[in-house]
């Protein structure tokens, strides 16, 4: 089979407070309110999808930190209880996960046989990370589609955000190949915030969103600048800026996800969807989509090795 | 009875010890070491067991874990293929609390944290499990805060050392960490295993060495040098030892064992352990400033308005001259003088006498001393100017007096605390003798250890009520 391909791009943050301020019967805590505009920034996202037909996501969260090569989750279903380290006051949600393990073992092969080291997760008792599980939980509360879990290589730590690039355009490149041979509709989600600057401490009410804002202003100015090349279609400038941006705003953006899921589009030229920015805990936040199947906006298919 | 740290052991973080030591002569040996620890802890006759482990990072402040019976099967991110780790701990809770409010009293951010669920990190996981496997001992678990440099974590260790003290325990301390932490970034089979580079292994031979001979300060203070040399860089400092020098005391005087040196996928692993010497003194020695409080907040993040700036920020816009009242026992506060750092009033009326508590020269909204604060936000000793310290003490002195009827002329008693009688004496005297040196009160001069906050005076003083 093969003729598939990726039919959205997301940039997806997985900040827990948006799951808590959803209060959906998954998650044990209970809010009142907060974040709104970033949660219906979620809600135009998903709109967005009802339009877009697809069989699969594929996620790679950096709350899934892996020394030792790339890692896949390769059981059919994982169910358990994710518990925030960070902010468990907010994050206690009980998950059913089915996996796409064909896709996943055919992603893991393709980057395999490119150089890359991979591994597949086939134990039954591994909890799924809380940043793939909010950026799924997010962008399809239904949970109706299976998912292809990418661990963070976390490349970034012991060489350079210049080489964790060098990987993750790699890991993109076989992903779209694999997603093309699979013949499947697949959406990619990179599951990270924009800056990462934060607050260190918590205010009373986590919700009071009389005390949300930009850490400061110069994160607000790398984060407009990130956006502003979405918007324009410049992902290839964007990805030159990634080292920068990473270290001037200690971005997640080092785990990788943001430059595998744009290599996997292969570089988007056309305008990304911005849903929302927002911030959380002093974090910047975008929701931002590209719509490969626009018109004038297709990936072009790669032809089979 | 106060408790005491009986033993301190450092133990690595890796699976491979627990869940398949048979794969690997070297993984068997430090499966061997941990059972040599467990015997030592039982010898020690330790009552309570404290793990420190650089895997669990917090990012708000410090966290301990503070749910009685934590259970859960344990998997690693990245040696999931070695095996689960099921667990189920006795967790000491009162414990847990003490130790956050003792970190709290040192200036540190802290919370408990008790969930159902919650990740244990693989580290304190695979040390409890291998250190106290029929948890015949209570534990107590800390975590490692992100951000957290030299001065806060010391801190940190001394206010674990707080409670100890205050548990009334033998305690028994665990580090758990790996020396060198670079591991292989491809897959390797068992046989293959051996430390990183060569480089790594002479500096964790070296520190080794130091351990043997029981020198946990000095590794303390190699800390920095240790970290550039052998971890992998980015934002975590190489920290365990700075928190185990602050638990177990800033000296040299243990009797340190190594009991086994090995490589985990490349990364420096031992097992060692330091017990205290009894009879000597300490000969603590430092290159860097000694610290007992935490100031500052930790400043590779911008820092936000905290509650009590906010707080203050609004109250100034109340208007200044506004008097508060007496309450019905005859306390007396006042938004005009410096906020307490306590659970007491500026004044308090008894009779036609007037009582104030100690009043030092900080500035009512902003904090701020004039003349300068006396150490800086890691322990450093500043030069402050006395005289307009003395000048600001005695200013707030007469709001007081004036917002509660009274005023200077009417002090008919002071007593004075000094942190340095032969430095600021004179110009503490003479600023006196500006004041109060036609008034003359009695008055008493001391000379103390410290005071609450960097202030070099703090005076009180008995005042008559005019109405
Ligand atoms: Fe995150």
């Amino acid at each position: 089979m093969s003729g598939g391909r990726i039919v959205a791009g997301l940039l997806a943050p997985h900040p827990p407070h948006l799951v808590y301020a959803e209060n959906p019967p998954q998650n044990e805590p209970k809010a009142e309110c907060g974040w709104e505009t970033l949660r219906w920034g979620y809600e135009r996202l998903r709109k967005q999808l009802e339009n877009i037909d697809y069989d699969v996501i594929v996620i790679l969260s950096p709350h899934w930190q892996t020394y030792i090569g790339t890692h896949f989750l390769g059981l059919n279903n994982f169910k358990s209880l994710s518990v925030d380290p960070i902010f468990p006051n907010l994050f206690r949600y009980h998950y059913d996960i089915n996996i796409d393990v064909e896709l996943a073992k055919m992603i893991h092969d393709e980057a395999e046989s490119d150089g890359l080291s991979v591994r597949m997760m086939e134990n039954p008792d591994f909890r799924v990370d809380y940043g793939t599980i909010t950026s799924c939980h997010l962008t399809n509360p239904n949970w109706d589609k299976p998912i292809v879990s990418i661990s963070s290589n976390r490349s970034v730590h012991y060489y350079s955000v210049e080489v964790m690039q060098e990987m993750m355009i790699k890991l993109g490149e076989a992903t779209r190949k694999a997603i093309w041979k699979s013949g499947k509709k697949a959406v990619v989600i990179s599951s990270n915030s924009l800056s990462h600057r934060h607050f260190v401490n918590e205010s009373e009410v986590p919700e009071d969103m009389s005390k949300e804002h930009i850490t400061n202003h110069s994160q607000y100015l790398w984060d407009m600048k990130m956006i502003n090349m979405m918007k324009n279609g410049k992902t290839k400038e964007l990805i030159e800026m990634m080292p920068e941006f990473t270290e001037q705003t200690v971005a997640e953006t080092d785990g990788g996800a943001l430059t595998w899921m744009l290599s996997s589009l292969n570089y988007p030229t056309y305008p990304a969807t911005i849903h929302e920015y927002g911030t959380i805990i002093g974090t910047g936040n975008a929701i931002a989509a590209w719509d490969t199947n626009d018109e004038k906006r297709k990936i072009e298919g790669v032809s089979s090795k | 009875m106060t408790g005491e740290v009986v033993l301190g052991l450092f133990v690595p973080a890796h699976p491979h010890p627990l869940l398949c030591p048979e794969k690997s002569p070297g993984w068997a040996r430090l499966r061997e070491a941990y059972e040599q620890a467990r015997m030592i802890i039982e010898e020690s006759e330790a009552e309570l067991i404290l793990v420190y482990s650089t895997l669990w990072t917090s990012i708000i402040g410090h966290q301990f874990q503070g749910l009685k019976e934590p259970e859960w099967v344990h998997v690693d991110h990245d040696f999931h293929y070695l095996g689960s780790m099921p667990y189920k701990f006795h967790i000491d809770t009162d414990f847990a609390e003490e130790l956050s409010n003792s970190a709290k009293s040192r200036g540190l951010e802290s919370r408990v944290v008790s969930y159902h669920g919650f990740p244990i990190d693989t580290g304190t996981v695979v040390a409890l499990s291998l250190l106290n496997p029929d948890n015949n001992l209570p534990a107590g678990i800390c975590s490692s805060n992100m951000y957290s440099n030299r001065a806060e974590t010391i801190v940190l260790g001394k206010s674990a050392n707080d409670a100890i003290k205050k548990s009334g325990k033998k305690v028994a301390v665990v580090v758990v960490s790996s020396l060198s932490n670079r591991m292989f970034t491809d897959k390797i089979k068992p046989h293959e295993e051996k430390i990183h580079s060569q480089k790594d292994d002479e500096w964790n031979r070296k520190i080794l060495e130091f351990l043997d001979e029981g020198r946990l300060e000095d590794v303390s203070q190699l800390s920095r040098e240790i970290h550039q040399q052998i971890r992998v860089q980015k934002v975590v400092a190489f920290k365990p030892m700075w928190w185990l020098a602050g638990v177990m005391g800033q000296h040299n005087n243990f009797a340190g064992k190594v009991h086994a040196y090995e490589s985990v996928h490349g990364a420096g692993c031992a097992v060692a352990s330091l017990i205290p010497k009894i009879d000597e003194v300490g000969d603590k020695e430092y290159d860097e400033d000694d610290v007992e409080t935490y100031h500052g907040d930790r400043n590779v993040l911008d820092t936000i308005i905290s509650e009590e700036e906010n707080n203050d920020f609004e109250s100034s816009n109340e208007p200044l001259d506004e008097k508060e009242e007496f309450s019905e026992s005859g306390t007396f506060s006042t938004s005009r003088a410096p906020k307490p750092v306590g659970a007491y009033p500026h004044a308090r009326k008894v009779g036609d006498l007037l009582y104030l508590s100690g009043v030092g020269p900080r500035q009512p909204k902003s904090n701020a001393i004039p003349g300068g604060p006396v150490k800086d936000a890691t322990g450093k000793n500043l030069d402050y100017n006395m005289k307009a310290q003395t000048i600001a003490c005695i200013e707030n002195i007469k709001t007081i007096l004036e917002d509660s009827g009274s005023s200077l002329e009417d002090v008919v008693d002071v007593t004075s605390f000094l942190i340095n009688m032969d430095r600021d004496f004179a110009d503490y005297n003479s600023i006196y003798a500006d004041y109060f040196g036609e008034i003359r009160p009695t008055r008493t001069t001391l000379e103390i250890n410290a005071l609450p906050t960097p202030i070099a005076v703090e005076m009180k003083v008995i005042a008559k009520i005019k109405y």
